[in-house]
Order: C-alpha cells, then sequence, then structure tokens
C-alpha cells in the first residue's frame, strides 16, 4: 500500500508517493528528492543539523513525519539560494568561512534565516540565543555568529 | 550537479543528483598504462610514495591533479594542499585539483592523525612538486637550448627570465608520466618568493557546504543500492542466542535480515524500511555486565594490570631530591581525565559494493589504507581486491566510527552482493564508537625555595598493540578476524619542557581500559598536559612566583620564550603570586598553560579567563588568547580556524564532557546524556600567530587543545584558591572543592 503526498519543496509543486507517510520528512528530502542540504545528525531533534522550513518556521525535519508536510510549503538549503545567486546569510557563511566539516551548517543557516525574518538587528547575544539548541562540534560557533551578524545587516 | 570522479573503468552507475563518472581528465594522465604495461592492468597509476607519478599528474589542457593519502577531515588541509602544489607548481590555484584518499590512486602516507597532514604529508608533496618543477624546466631547458639557470616557471609554463615566450607545462608532460623519483634535494622555491602559501585563501570546499552540494559520504549513492541497519546488543559483550523477524519482513520493501554471529541487521530498498525493519526485529540477547562499577572507575584503573612501566623521560636522580628531611618541601597531587566521545555532529555511514570478488567502499575513514588492510582481514580477502575511497563526513576528531560502518557495509554487500549502504544512528555513535580512554595521572615534585628540584610523573594510560588499527565492531559481533585495539599514542605530551635537574616520566601502560579506546583529538598529550601544567602552577604557588614567569624562568628555549613574551603582551598578563579568590558571588581569574607538542614542534602558549559562579558552581570561560608557533604557517585564516575550534571544543570537554556507562554498555547515547557546549557558554578566542615563512611547518590541528584544560584549571585557582584536579570540572565539583576551601 503506497500513499501520495502533495507539498511544495522549493517551490515547486511535488508529489511524493511513499509506502509510510510517516516516515521523517528528512529522508523523504535526502533520498526521494535528492536534496541532501539538510543532514541527519541525531534523529532526536536534538542537534539542528537537519532543519528545513516548513510555511516559513524553522522545523527539526528528522522528527517531522511527511504527512504533516502535506499541503505545505518546505524550503531547504538549496531553496534558500545557490552558489551563484546565495541567499545573503550563505554569502556571508563564505565570507567570515564559518565552516569546518561544515555537517552542522544547514541547521545553522536555516535556523538563522528564520530568525532574522523575525529579528532584523539582533545583538550577539540574541544571535548566541537564537542558535543556543544547534550543536556545533568543529567549535565554528564564533564565526557562525560573525556570519549571522553580518548577513543581518547586509538584509537591513 | 555534483560530479565524483572515479579511475576505475567498469564499475559505477549514477544515482540522481550525484552522478560517477570515470577516469576523468585531470587524472587521465596519471590512468594511462605505461608501454611497457598490459592495458588490461587494473590499476595504472602507480600509488609509490618515492615517485612523483604518485602524487602529481598534469593533463593535457595543463591541469594538475594532486593524490593526498593525507585528508581532509574539515579542517580545511584539501585547500592548504592546493595552496602547497600550486606554489610550488606555479600554477593558478584553480588548475589544481587534490584528490583523496582513494586506495587504488593515492599514496599511503599514513592516517590523518597527530596534526601530521600539512608537516609531513604536505611536504611530501611540496616535495614531488619541486622535482616534478625541475623535471619540467629541465626539459624546457632541452627544447629551447638554453641553460635551466635562465628560466624559471610562472603561471603553469617554463618561461624566461629575461621574458619572452615559455613553455606551458601541458606541452612539456601533459597527460604523460614523469617517470621519475622524488627527490629530496630538488631545490624548493624561496618562501620569500610565496605568493599562495601564506595567504588567507578561502577555503575550496565551503560555498559547496552552505549550499547543499557538496557530497558527503552521507549522500553517496550507487544505482540499485540497498540500505542497511545493524541492532546492536544492549550490552557491549552480549551474544545473540536467535531472532525472530517475523513482523520485520511484513515492512514493505524489507529485503533481508542478516544475521552473523551477534551481528544482526536489517536490510531493505529505503533507508525508513531498513529502519523499520531493525526496529520490528525481535532478538534474544544473553546477558553481559562485565564492565566495572563506573562510581568507582579511578580505582578500577589504578588497579588495573600493569604490562609495563615505560621511563618516558629521565634526569638525575628525583629519589634523592625528594628524600625525607631535604629543605625541598614535597608535594603531590593525582589528576583524573573523564572518558571522552568523538561526538561527530553526523553519525558515520559507509557504502560497500561487492562486484566480480572485488569490494569497494565509499567511507570517511581517516585511514583508508589501514581499512583496506582491516576489512582484508576480517572478511579473509585479499587487499588488492580491495579498494576504499575516501568521502567527507562530519568531522571525526580521531578514530570514531567510520571505520565501523565501512565494516557493517562491506559485510553486508559481501553476504548479499548487492551495494549497501550502512547509516548508523546517534545511539550507535555515541553508544559504540570507541573512547578516548580514562586517564589517570600522579604528580610528585620538590621545591625548594624558587625552584623546583624534582618532578616525577606517572600516567596510567591503556597499553598500545603493535598496529595502529582499532577493532572493527562487525568484527567483534559476527566472530571474525580482528585486530586489538590502539588507544593512540597517549603517553606523548608527558614529558614536560622545562630544565628541572631531577626528572622522572613514566607511562604506567595497562592491560585493560573500561571501553574499547581509540584516539580524540590531542589523545594523551591533552590528559598529560592538563596534569602537567596544573602541577607547575600548584609548584609555582608554594615557590611564589608568578605561573607566567615561573614557566619563562625554568625554559631554555628561545622559540619558547618568545612566543610567551608575545603571550604575555596579547593578554596584558599581570604578574600574581598568589591566587585573587575573590568572594563575591561571581569570582574571576585567569590562567596560563604552555606547551612545546610532543617537545618537538608546534609552541602553544594560552591564557583563559573564567567566572565562576560560587552559588551554582557553574565555570565559564569567558575569552582565551592565544600565542600560537608553528612554523611556516600555510594559510593563516585556516590556521586561526583551527585554532578556534581547538579552543572551544576543549572548552566543552574540560567543563562537562564525561561518557557514562552502567554495568553493561555505554548510557551517554545521545546529546541529552553527553551534551557539549552551546553558543552562550562559547568563549571569545583572541589570537596572535607567529609566522616563520623559513621554517618548516608544524601542525596545529591539535596543540591549542592541549593547553586549555589546565589554564581553566589554573584560572578557577585564580579564581576561587580552588584547585579542580578532575575533568570535566562539572558545578557539583566546583561546589564540592569551594565547601572544602
Amino acid at each position: 500500500m503506497t500513499t501520495t503526498v502533495n507539498l511544495r519543496v522549493n517551490g515547486k509543486p511535488t508529489k511524493l508517493t511513499v509506502d509510510d507517510p510517516d516516515m521523517p520528512l528528512l529522508l523523504a528530502l535526502r533520498n526521494d528528492l535528492d536534496l541532501h542540504g539538510a543532514r541527519f545528525g541525531c534523529g532526536l531533534a536534538q542537534c539542528g543539523a537537519c532543519t528545513v522550513h516548513v510555511d516559513g518556521e524553522a522545523v527539526r525535519s528528522c522528527s517531522f513525519p511527511l504527512s504533516a508536510a502535506a499541503g505545505k510549503s518546505v524550503t531547504t538549503l538549496e531553496g534558500l539560494g545557490t552558489e551563484r545567486k546565495p541567499h545573503p546569510l550563505q554569502k556571508a557563511f563564505i565570507d567570515e568561512q564559518a565552516a569546518q566539516c561544515g555537517y552542522c551548517i544547514n541547521g545553522m543557516i536555516m535556523q538563522a534565516a528564520a530568525f532574522l525574518k523575525k529579528t532584523k538587528r539582533p545583538t550577539e547575544e540574541q544571535i548566541k540565543t537564537a542558535l543556543a539548541d544547534n550543536l556545533c562540534r568543529c567549535g565554528t560557533h564564533l564565526r557562525i555568529v560573525r556570519a549571522v551578524k553580518r548577513a543581518s545587516e547586509a538584509m537591513g | 550537479m555534483t560530479r565524483i570522479e572515479f579511475s576505475r573503468r567498469g564499475f559505477l552507475a549514477t544515482s540522481g543528483a550525484i552522478v560517477v563518472s570515470f577516469a576523468a581528465a585531470p587524472a587521465a594522465a596519471a590512468m594511462r598504462p605505461p608501454a611497457a604495461r598490459p592495458a588490461a592492468e587494473a590499476h595504472f597509476k602507480t600509488v609509490a610514495l618515492d615517485q612523483v607519478d604518485g602524487f602529481v599528474a598534469v593533463d593535457a589542457a595543463g591541469n594538475v591533479t594532486i593524490f593526498s593519502g593525507k585528508v581532509d577531515l574539515g579542517t580545511g588541509v584539501r585547500t592548504a594542499i592546493t595552496q602547497i602544489a600550486a606554489e610550488e607548481l606555479s600554477v593558478p590555484l584553480d588548475r589544481v585539483r587534490v584528490v583523496q584518499g582513494d586506495t587504488a590512486l593515492t599514496p599511503d602516507q599514513g592516517i590523518t592523525w597527530g596534526s601530521l597532514t600539512i608537516q609531513v604529508g604536505g611536504m611530501q608533496i611540496r616535495q614531488a612538486c619541486a622535482t616534478a618543477r625541475e623535471l619540467l624546466v629541465g626539459r624546457a631547458a632541452e627544447r629551447l637550448a638554453v641553460a635551466r639557470e635562465e628560466l624559471t616557471t610562472r603561471n603553469g609554463a617554463v618561461v624566461r627570465r629575461s621574458g619572452g615566450k615559455g613553455v606551458p607545462y601541458a606541452k612539456l608532460i601533459g597527460d604523460r608520466r614523469f617517470e621519475t623519483k622524488v627527490d629530496a634535494a630538488a631545490p624548493l622555491k624561496d618562501p620569500a618568493s610565496y605568493t599562495v602559501v601564506g595567504r588567507p585563501v578561502r577555503r575550496l570546499d565551503i560555498p559547496g557546504k552552505v549550499t547543499g552540494t557538496f557530497v558527503y559520504v552521507q549522500d553517496f549513492k550507487l544505482r540499485g543500492m540497498l540500505h542497511g541497519r545493524v541492532l546492536r546488543p544492549p550490552a557491549l559483550k552480549a551474544t545473540l542466542q536467535s531472532v525472530d523477524d517475523g513482523k520485520a519482513r511484513r515492512v514493505p520493501g524489507y529485503v533481508a535480515t542478516v544475521r552473523k554471529g551477534s551481528f544482526l541487521a536489517a536490510v531493505a530498498t529505503s533507508e525508513w524500511a531498513a529502519i523499520k525493519g531493525m526496529m520490528a526485529l525481535e532478538p534474544t540477547w544473553s546477558s553481559w555486565a562485565g564492565l566495572p562499577e563506573s562510581g568507582k572507575l579511578w580505582e578500577h584503573v589504578r588497579g588495573s594490570r600493569v604490562a609495563r612501566d615505560e621511563a618516558l623521560q629521565t634526569a638525575g636522580d628525583t629519589a634523592a631530591a625528594m628524600r625525607e628531611g631535604g629543605t625541598a618541601k614535597v608535594m603531590s597531587a593525582t589528576y583524573d581525565f573523564a572518558i571522552h566521545t568523538h561526538g561527530s555532529i553526523g553519525p558515520s555511514c559507509a557504502v560497500a559494493d561487492f562486484t566480480g570478488g572485488r569490494l569497494t567502499v565509499w567511507t570517511a575513514s581517516q585511514a583508508t589504507h589501514l581499512l583496506r588492510q582491516q576489512l582484508a582481514n576480517m572478511l579473509s580477502l585479499k587487499a588488492d581486491d580491495i579498494r576504499c575511497v575516501y568521502l567527507e563526513g562530519a568531522g571525526c576528531y580521531g578514530r570514531n566510527a567510520h571505520e565501523d560502518a565501512a565494516a557493517d557495509a562491506a559485510l553486508l554487500a559481501v553476504e548479499l552482493g548487492r551495494p549497501v549502504r550502512v547509516q548508523w544512528s546517534r545511539a550507535d555513535e555515541h553508544g559504540w564508537d570507541p573512547k578516548g580512554p580514562p586517564t589517570l595521572i600522579d604528580m610528585r615534585a620538590a621545591v625548594d625555595g624558587g625552584d623546583v628540584v624534582g618532578w616525577e610523573s606517572m600516567a596510567f594510560i591503556p597499553d598500545r598493540p603493535k598496529g595502529f588499527a582499532v577493532t572493527l565492531v562487525a568484527a567483534e559481533l559476527a566472530g571474525l578476524p580482528k585486530d586489538e585495539a590502539f588507544p593512540g599514542n597517549v603517553h606523548q605530551g608527558l614529558a614536560i619542557p622545562y630544565a628541572f635537574p631531577n626528572i622522572k616520566a613514566t607511562a604506567r601502560w595497562l592491560a585493560e581500559t573500561p571501553l574499547k579506546p581509540s584516539w580524540i583529538r590531542t589523545p594523551g598529550r591533552m590528559q598529560n598536559t592538563f596534569a602537567n601544567e596544573s602541577f607547575i602552577d600548584e609548584c609555582a604557588t608554594v615557590a611564589g612566583v608568578d605561573p607566567l614567569d615561573f614557566r619563562r624562568r625554568n625554559l631554555k628555549d628561545a622559540r619558547g620564550l618568545e612566543m610567551l613574551e608575545r603571550l604575555a603582551k596579547l593578554a596584558d598578563w599581570k604578574p600574581r603570586t598568589a591566587a585573587r579568590a575573590g568572594d563575591g558571588d561571581v569570582a574571576r581569574g585567569r590562567g596560563v598553560a604552555y606547551t612545546k607538542y610532543e617537545l618537538v614542534r608546534t609552541y602553544v602558549g594560552i591564557v583563559a579567563d573564567v567566572a565562576v559562579d560560587r552559588k551554582t558552581g557553574k565555570i565559564r570561560v569567558e575569552r582565551c588568547f592565544v600565542a600560537h608557533d608553528c612554523g611556516q604557517i600555510i594559510n593563516p585564516d585556516g590556521l586561526r580556524n583551527q585554532i578556534e575550534g581547538n579552543v572551544v571544543q576543549t572548552v566543552s570537554r574540560t567543563l562537562i564532557e564525561e561518557v557514562t556507562f552502567d554495568r553493561s554498555a555505554v548510557t551517554s547515547i545521545d546529546w541529552a546524556t553527553y551534551p557539549i557546549l552551546t553558543f552562550p557558554d562559547v568563549p571569545d578566542v583572541v589570537i596572535d600567530l607567529i609566522d616563520r615563512p623559513a621554517e618548516k611547518p608544524w601542525g596545529a590541528g591539535e596543540p591549542t587543545a592541549a593547553v586549555v584544560p589546565a589554564a581553566i584549571a589554573n584560572a578557577v585557582f585564580d579564581a576561587t584558591g580552588v584547585r579542580l584536579r578532575s575533568v570535566p570540572f562539572r558545578p557539583e565539583k566546583v561546589l564540592a572543592g569551594l565547601r572544602a576551601a
């Protein structure tokens, strides 16, 4: 028995036929749609590596069932911008060289993008609080904070 | 679209957005069989460490491919190696590609560990490039009928110093082999002429990583690939008695249950079906409770069977110096350092394919050549029939579980004859990756007036088997041939840089340690330097000397002294001879620590500023000042990134991290039970880089981490008068110290 789920992904109407609509949205994005910007980190909504936007809100796609995204609009790191046309956050992360292994960076950018929509000119402390539940193991935090600050200034 | 290029023909397939293609242009020269050899030979390219062709190929368009056995573990060394090669060969950065850690293509330059990638691996590549450059200049001299002294290299060509038309490399060597040995005497470029090395070149991988196009091993796919999940026993050494997979088989997409000894895996056509299938398996395991009581860990370590004692450093006669009744004050202290896990943000993953008796594994292993040998042993295959191909994973900071995931995938691929991807869960990674072993260190010193006249240390550390391998989990569970676990060179860092008259540093090698050990960033050096640099601070206090000055007056090393001078200036160090020990709710202090890494390379000094909340016992590291001398700097921004990461990660390890376990298994199996430092608690890091372009480049991936724990402990002493000698410095330990003070 398969089920069909309709949603928008990075602006495109998308139809997914799956065995189990309760599968995590993360696996649908990565395996069925080959969008691997969102990353599997813990499967427990603890680290943030899998963050995407659902109707503009940052969600942890490892713990968000595909069925809950039905009829909604999902944006992934790939939908935010590209190397040629980067989102101001992506550009700022490059300018600040804010990555080491880079595995957590999807979550940092997606969480920050949702945050900056609501908080236009955040202080460093506000940025740190906004990213407090996103884990980085390489210790790139200082650069990440600088990148988010830089992006917020570029976004005006 | 992302391309991953491979050179062995007729093998790989495509899937989705990731295209695997063959014999890509830049590597073509390396692939072409020499005339004397049959074209059918599988491996055309030499991987010999002493051949230029092992490391360098130039194609017909003049593009350069560098073959590096050392791999980028997220530290930026791909960019740094590109810089080294571009500089030495005089080619633009964007004409250089680096192929990493592919056993069929890259020389075995050893494990990517120990802060040796630039220092050793990069220098092998630099010398190969210098040899290539010499050969190219010689050929151009012949072709142009001029003396080679009249020629130089620029922009991918050999050109006349006097100007005029040159000869591009492509014409001299394009798509052909160098056929020459690496010449250790080939002259290197004068660092004064560098235009690429020493510059903060932007990392080549970051644009792809921030836009979602970068391909990690977790993203790699083969057509027809299955997904495997391994169900591990609830106790580390429990054995599988039986399994009922009736429910698992009803999961749509379920393909097979693979059982081999106590290795139990669910395999399905999709990742979700593999997960659901694994969860639906109903195994019966034996019970096992062979771990020591965690509350008595240090008694256990102290009481473990001793394999041997090894003198690491001796000078004079410490027994005489510490004899009772003398004028010296003899002091002693014991330090302990908890078990740590690597904590990679992305759990380990690998893809394996077994076709026609040949096994190929795509892996984020920091040691593809060693992994190939381990897989050969485990599966009774010939190493020549195995190819391990490196793809970046999440940062591993040492030997985490990438190799274990590779062994899982390899075992399943061989069993099923189909390509299999194995992704570890968070609980797998935290529960089953090998651990940084618990370390206990006894210290004694005799202080006479203002001087240390005797110094003794003994580190209780797990013994080292002969090889560098770490036992593969799959081999253990399946009862297949396996290696013993190497814990890393955990004795390093116990010997001290100070010129005391009487010194005895001893490694007490233990025959056992509770959890399977391996190396985690700065193995041994972190633990041993914590004890050394904390205890030297205790000695300074007893001697009544400022701790920074105390270090200076016992150092005879000009570079070390210069580094400490720069550190004192950077941090605006104010000399003091006793702890400030303020009595407000929040007590502030600063501490210093120093190392010369392994006594032979990188110098690092640190000053940490801390705030201790006397009510909660929480330590906040507010700021760290780091002075760093690793000789020639290849990429200053990459170096800063590494130093910042070393500080932040080690503050985390020092303040909060500790693997917990019950009698059967690890119980810190996620980020709630094994928390790490988060944004609000991250310190500022202020860095002074000492660049010495004319010197050799040394490693920078680990040394800074060595000095962080002691600097924090010493700062807490300054703030409160309390000595913390047990990592992690959790609030309960701080409160206990404050109560006892």
